[in-house]
């Protein structure tokens, strides 16, 4: 069972850590999209079906279009990847960023006592799921739902107004 | 509504699909090598000499070599060497007759020239050939068909000039009879080439009569 | 602990793979020879094996009995699909290839094999500079996630490959990761076009994802399960003891079934939505640089989603493998399923054979104007069709009339609002 555990680990932190060391930013993408696909064979292991399905069908199948599309319509050009950072404040504030994320992931695995005895598999059915969602979590859904919403309605008002009169354009 | 007209193009096409089963007018398509189509009458492509005599197709050829059709080719497909006896005296029929039709643009201008309706159309259009050159020249073997073929090509047209040439020889016939006399035969079709038919023919071919060839 | 005892507790689903034997407990005792003809064969192949092992060979049994049932209909797909378009056009279409060896025609069934013959021969042709790596990973990710959405389709009472929780959402994350192949296809051949024809397919597939589930909401709404099997037994009940209750035969189900079949021909680049390989105007799009066996491959897995969109459509709405009227019900679940299935590729391709393809604008234009608004409306409906389903007597004609007012208006509006401007041409200077 571990060893399953290992290889998935081993093949999502792989994935990742090659997706940053490609020079190919669309293999970079590709690779990431691996490694997510890698978590969500994570969760179908950990047993939970319908978090691994919804994994694949959010991240594999739209936020990977969403880091395709940004990297084939921005400009790029070789030389972006060797700049260093401009200055001493930025290279301070990188820092301070990552070790913060870092931080907070490395207290949240240390203050998981390791549990020795294998839990019991908590059964959960879709519908169970949907019932928790709606019922004590409802709230942090409707966050999530809030937030999600005006993203969407910032990307609409950007879109609308990155708008110009180009009489080329005009039907 | 949105969706009705979408749903009267389903229908016409449902009813297209369900009548080619049963519906002739509706399955047009022909299995080409095998079925083919029935030409209309008027459909015409590379010209072919007529004979008469079936069992003898290259004797009894209409054509006489006058090289009038040779002349007036527009594309110059046509090549015709009059046959000759060993006294060098013409016979009035070709040696070679050969209509290149990889340059025959079907113009029909040699039939509309021919005053001894020796030339027609065909209606042949499948020419592909494995051999560039020779295949598509054809010589006056291939070129001979009978009458009858002509008949099954064109009826209308091949029953007017039918009985065209035989009021000519009627009249023909009653002249000499009328006459009693051998009339004289003409030299030589090379240096006029005007007499071919004789006087009772003027309003044979209506808008050309046999003409000398331009110089 | 044996390998395959081991591998069932890895994936706690696994264990529903191939038919499981759970279910088998619910098969009716009175069911004909027939309806258990297939479980019959499989035990006869697996019985004598012990029972850690059965489950991995029934696993197996039923991928390749999909692979292969799925292979050949699709080479009898593109037969039929060509017949039937001749047959529109008032020509015979393909008749002529012969038997191998035998030179006998048979009204063209030897055509697939002619094809296949042809694509196994061609060049393999990779452009100079493409990546090679993901020019030949795409259309093997793509046929692979395509039969991957085949597997949690119930195919007859017992027969479903993949038994799960959430098959739904199995099935569109599934096919959710073929748009990646697309991209893949587009970006690695080098080539200005495909790429540009790549990303268009993109925005089409992600575009009609989103009516392709907000019209899957309202089934699962109604069965209160994401999983296919529930969905189907939920539909096999009877009105006035004769009338199927398919979700088809209600008012959302039927709005619901419409949008789920325009949109289900959008993600599967059927025509009249086939503009990322729209062969006659953009040189086949992201398929430009295939040849040969990869192309084939890229054609099988667009008829492997067709299917497999079908066959989701036939679940979700058409009641699956029910049959439409009790007393037919002595005929086998597995055939209905199958004519279920072949009726709707059926009109498929006499959709395909009907309609120009549409304009990009045009093609967007009727995702976002019309076929979401039309599902989020349907899916308020559900709700109204959920929330009223202890109305009886009188008030039951009342929420038909209700519900389908709710969608009948929306419809008429949306649809005035689209076709605006579209109206019969007129011409000035012609006749």
């Amino acid at each position: 069972m571990t060893t399953v555990l290992l290889c998935l680990a081993l093949f999502t932190v792989a994935a990742a850590a090659v997706a940053m060391a490609m020079r190919n930013l669309i293999h970079s993408a590709l690779l990431l999209v691996a490694s997510w696909a890698g978590i969500a064979a994570f969760y179908l292991w950990a047993g939970a079906e319908f978090v691994a399905f919804a994994q694949l069908l959010v991240y594999v199948g739209a936020i990977s279009m969403v880091v395709l599309f940004a990297v084939l319509l921005t400009r790029h050009s070789r030389l972006d990847f060797d700049r260093e950072p401009e200055t001493r404040g930025r290279v301070r504030l990188a820092l301070f960023t990552g070790g913060a994320v870092c931080g907070v992931l490395v207290a949240a695995v240390l203050g998981t006592a390791p549990s020795s005895v294998p839990a019991a598999v908590p059964s959960l059915t879709v519908r169970q799921l949907g019932l928790a969602l709606m019922g004590p979590h409802a709230a942090s859904l409707l966050a999530v739902g809030v937030v999600l919403t005006v993203a969407l309605l910032g990307g609409v008002v950007l879109a609308a107004s990155a708008r110009h009169s180009d009489p080329e354009d005009a039907p | 509504m949105l969706g009705t007209g979408l749903l009267q193009g389903l229908a016409v096409t449902a009813k297209n699909l369900v009548g080619s089963f049963h519906d002739p007018e509706r399955y047009v398509t022909m299995e080409y090598p095998e079925v083919k189509t029935k030409l209309p009458e008027n459909y015409r492509n590379f010209p072919f000499l007529v004979h008469d005599d079936p069992k003898d197709p290259l004797g009894s050829l209409r054509c006489v070599a006058c090289t009038i059709c040779e002349t007036e080719c527009p594309p110059q497909c046509i090549y015709i060497v009059m046959d000759r006896d060993e006294k060098g005296k013409a016979l009035k029929r070709p040696k070679v007759f050969d209509i290149d039709i990889s340059v025959c643009m079907s113009c029909q201008i040699c039939v509309e020239v021919c005053p001894f309706d020796a030339i027609k159309m065909d209606q042949h259009y499948e020419i592909a050939e494995t051999n560039r050159f020779q295949g598509l020249l054809l010589s006056r073997e291939q070129l001979s068909k009978s009458n009858a073929y002509y008949h099954q090509l064109h009826p209308t047209e091949a029953a007017a000039v039918d009985a065209l040439l035989a009021e000519q020889k009627a009249k023909q016939a009653a002249a000499k009879a009328a006459k009693a006399a051998p009339a004289a035969k003409p030299p030589a079709p090379a240096a006029p080439a005007a007499n071919p038919p004789p006087p009772p023919a003027p309003s044979a071919e209506a808008p050309k009569p046999p003409t000398p060839p331009a110089p | 602990m044996s390998l395959p005892g081991q591998l069932s507790v890895l994936f706690p689903l696994a264990s529903g793979l191939g038919a499981s034997s759970p279910l088998a407990a619910v098969l009716p005792a009175s069911d004909s020879a027939l309806e258990r003809l297939p479980l019959t064969l499989r035990g006869l192949l697996t019985g004598w094996l012990p029972a850690s092992w059965q489950w991995l060979a029934n696993s197996l049994i039923a991928i390749v009995v999909l692979i292969v049932a799925f292979a050949s209909l699709f080479a009898l797909l593109t037969l039929a699909e060509r017949k039937i378009l001749g047959r529109v056009q008032n020509r015979p279409g393909p008749n002529r290839a012969p038997l191998p060896f035998l030179n006998l025609r048979t009204y063209g069934l030897a055509q697939p094999v002619a094809d296949g013959v042809k694509m196994l021969t061609k060049e393999d042709i990779v452009p100079d500079g493409a990546d090679r790596v993901l020019h030949f990973l795409a259309p093997i990710a793509l046929l692979a996630f395509s039969i991957l959405t085949l597997a949690v389709i119930p195919y007859g009472r017992l027969l479903v490959a993949l038994d799960l929780d959430a098959s739904v959402l199995f099935f569109f994350a599934a096919g959710a990761a073929t748009e990646l192949a697309v991209f893949m296809a587009g970006w690695a051949s080098r080539n200005k076009y495909s790429l540009l024809a790549a990303m268009r397919a993109l925005a089409q597939l992600i575009s009609y994802e989103l009516p392709l589930l907000l019209s899957v909401v309202p089934v699962v709404l109604m069965a209160g399960s994401l999983s296919t099997s529930v969905i189907v037994e939920r539909q096999g009940e009877w009105w006035l003891g004769f009338l199927p209750r398919w979700y088809v035969f209600t008012p959302w189900g039927l709005a619901g079934f419409l949008v789920f079949f325009v949109a289900s021909l959008a993600e599967s680049n059927r025509s009249p939505f086939d503009l990322p390989e729209a062969e006659s105007e953009l040189i086949a799009g992201h398929l430009t640089e295939y040849s040969g066996f990869k192309y084939a491959l890229f054609f099988m897995a667009e008829y492997f989603g067709m299917c497999a969109l079908c066959g989701m459509a036939v679940t979700l709405f058409l009641g699956g493998w029910q049959a439409p009227l009790p007393f037919l019900s002595f005929i086998p679940s597995y055939l209905w399923f199958a004519g279920k299935l072949l009726a709707l590729l059926g009109v498929f391709m006499w959709i395909r054979a009907s309609f120009p393809r549409l304009r990009i604008d045009q093609l967007t234009r009727l995702a976002w104007k019309f076929l979401v608004p039309l599902a989020l409306i349907n899916l308020g409906t559900t709700a109204f069709w959920s929330l009223t389903a202890d109305w009886a007597g009188l008030l039951q004609p009342l929420r038909w009339l209700i519900a389908a007012g709710l969608i009948a208006g929306p419809f008429l509006l949306l649809g005035r609002n689209l076709s605006k401007g579209l109206g019969p041409r007129t011409y000035r200077y012609a006749a």
